[in-house]
């Protein structure tokens, strides 16, 4: 699984910092970087982050499976 | 007839953030057809905004960037091959590989490119590099890691200025060059734009404005060794990154009618392309950096956005449109917005700030950090932008979507009056005269200036 954050919508409230620390992370007041690839274990994590987002800014999916033709 | 528009093939060329969107939402919008997707990098869409902050900044590989699905668009992705050309008549994509791919409806969605370095020769120096793709991060990522003694930026875009402080965070001596006044000022406006070079220099960033490259040096092994500046100096360093912009990809496109040049491919609200004559043609569809569009806000001029955002939403409204007809067809009207993160603070704006005359500091002042700057034009709100106060980029969109007069009304956000008292000028300079293309760009009324270029026979 792997999640990207719409960053034209976060407003920093930071809700995903707190419930994913490993996978997001403030830098400075409200520039939030994060981590793309969601190991197994954060999973569950990542979930949360995501439903708990005010403005719903972290889209979390499967990769693109690219299948030959 | 509706009917019809759920099936019969759609191709859409270009495979990044627009063209996997607009996947998604076909099929979200109950297309049953078959869909085919070229892009000419091999890999599946990925995002590319992190490659030059978390993964210059060591915390993310470059390879990992790869985008979520939102739902599987089941796609037949032709990945690594180039479309080289488009027959509207024959209704078919010409790609690099020799085949054609058939289609009912198109979407170009082949977005841009790094600006290259004029001179091929100095461009191909080990140690000068572009920043677009991920093998361009990961590449710039490891000579970063290595501890180069000095790194050049040339062009204090949003991107070259990333790029700086992501060299200064990591403790790399840095020396940003702009032919401009001031970084972001192609962006923001001169105004603004001093307090960004304030900002750069408190980091420690060597910048030189108003002077251009005149030549990158190398040694007798290819190494690229430093560059000559228009002042007669020569700045001594290891590494030298391209950040002077994008170039649309349009090249493709040159013989096939449509109205593509170097502002993108015009189309209508609906994101229908332009043909060269100014006809708008049914069938094919344009989204994201690649296309230029009229908004209603900004006096019908054509913009050319290169935004994250902008892309998500007029993927999606191109592919409703794809499989709608007539009145159920939606306009894209989105107001730009976009963000930045660098030497510590967050820039985010919303509306043109280049679509104005005079800006007002709203709220909070750049000793804070903490800022918005409303910019006006004749009398309205047509943007603002925020440092660390993203929180309120809604409330300022609200006012440019309602016109709200400039400069807005003392205590109009918070209770607290204006902190400047007086507008400035926004001082917006000639974009021509920058090494940073600005990432909104007003392109006028006319759908193709293709027309104005004269190009030679033969």
């Amino acid at each position: 699984m792997r999640l990207v954050v719409d960053l034209t919508r976060c407003q920093a409230y930071a809700q995903c910092v707190f419930l994913a620390p490993e996978m997001f992370e403030l830098h400075g007041e409200e520039a939030l970087l994060y981590r793309q690839e969601v190991p197994d274990e954060q999973l569950e994590r990542v979930r949360q982050a995501a439903a708990a987002c005010p403005v719903q800014a972290i889209p979390v999916g499967e990769a693109v499976s690219a299948r030959a033709r | 007839m509706p009917g019809d528009l759920r099936e019969g093939p759609i191709v859409i060329v270009g495979a990044s953030l627009a063209g996997l969107r607009a996947a998604e939402k076909l099929r979200e919008e109950g297309f049953t057809g078959s869909l085919t997707v070229v892009g000419d990098e091999p890999h599946p869409p990925y995002d590319r905004p992190p490659l030059s902050k978390q993964v210059l900044l060591g915390m993310s590989a470059a390879d990992t960037t790869g985008l979520p699905m939102r739902r599987d668009p089941d796609a037949d992705w032709r990945l690594g091959v180039r479309a080289t050309g488009l027959d509207l008549v024959g209704r078919q994509v010409l790609l690099a590989d020799g085949e054609s791919l058939p289609y009912d409806r198109l979407l170009i969605a082949t977005g841009t490119r790094a600006r290259p370095w004029p001179q091929p020769e100095q461009a191909a120096l080990d140690g000068v590099f572009t920043l677009r793709t991920r093998e361009d991060a990961g590449c710039l990522a490891e000579r970063l890691a290595a501890g180069p003694r000095r790194v050049l930026v040339i062009g204090a875009g949003f991107t070259g200025s990333e790029i700086a402080s992501a060299c200064r965070e990591r403790g790399i001596e840095v020396t940003v060059a702009e032919r401009g006044t001031a970084p972001l000022v192609g962006a923001l406006g001169g105004t603004l734009a001093r307090l960004a070079a304030g900002l750069q220099r408190a980091h420690g960033v060597d910048l030189r404005c108003g002077v251009t490259v005149t030549a990158l040096c190398g040694n007798d092994g290819g190494r690229f060794t430093g560059a000559d500046l228009s002042d007669g100096s020569h700045i001594d360093a290891d590494v030298c990154v391209i950040a002077m912009g994008a170039v649309r990809n349009v090249e493709w496109l040159a013989d096939s009618g449509l109205a593509a040049g170097p502002h993108g491919v015009a189309c209508d609200a609906g994101c229908r392309a332009f043909d060269m004559y100014g006809i708008v043609t049914d069938d094919v569809f344009v989204a994201g950096d690649v296309s230029r569009f009229p908004h209603p806000l900004f006096d019908y001029q054509m913009l050319s956005l290169e935004h994250w955002g902008n892309a998500v939403a007029q993927a999606e409204v191109a592919a409703h449109n794809m499989i709608s007809s007539g009145p159920p067809r939606r306009p894209h009207l989105a107001v730009p917005v976009f963000w930045s993160s660098q030497f510590g603070v967050n820039i985010k704006s919303v509306g043109v700030p280049t679509y104005s005359d005079q800006v007002v500091i709203a709220q909070g002042s750049l000793s804070e950090r903490h800022l918005v700057a409303v910019y006006g034009y004749r009398g309205r709100i047509t943007a603002a932008v925020t440092v660390n106060m993203a929180k309120w980029l809604e409330y300022y969109q609200g006012l440019i979507e309602a016109a709200a007069p400039f400069p807005p009304a003392p205590g109009a956000a918070d209770g607290h009056p204006l902190v400047t008292e007086f507008a400035l000028p926004s001082d917006v300079p000639d974009p021509r005269g920058l090494s940073h293309g600005p990432t909104v760009a007003l392109t006028g009324h006319l759908p193709d200036r293709r027309l104005t270029v004269v190009r030679p026979a033969g």
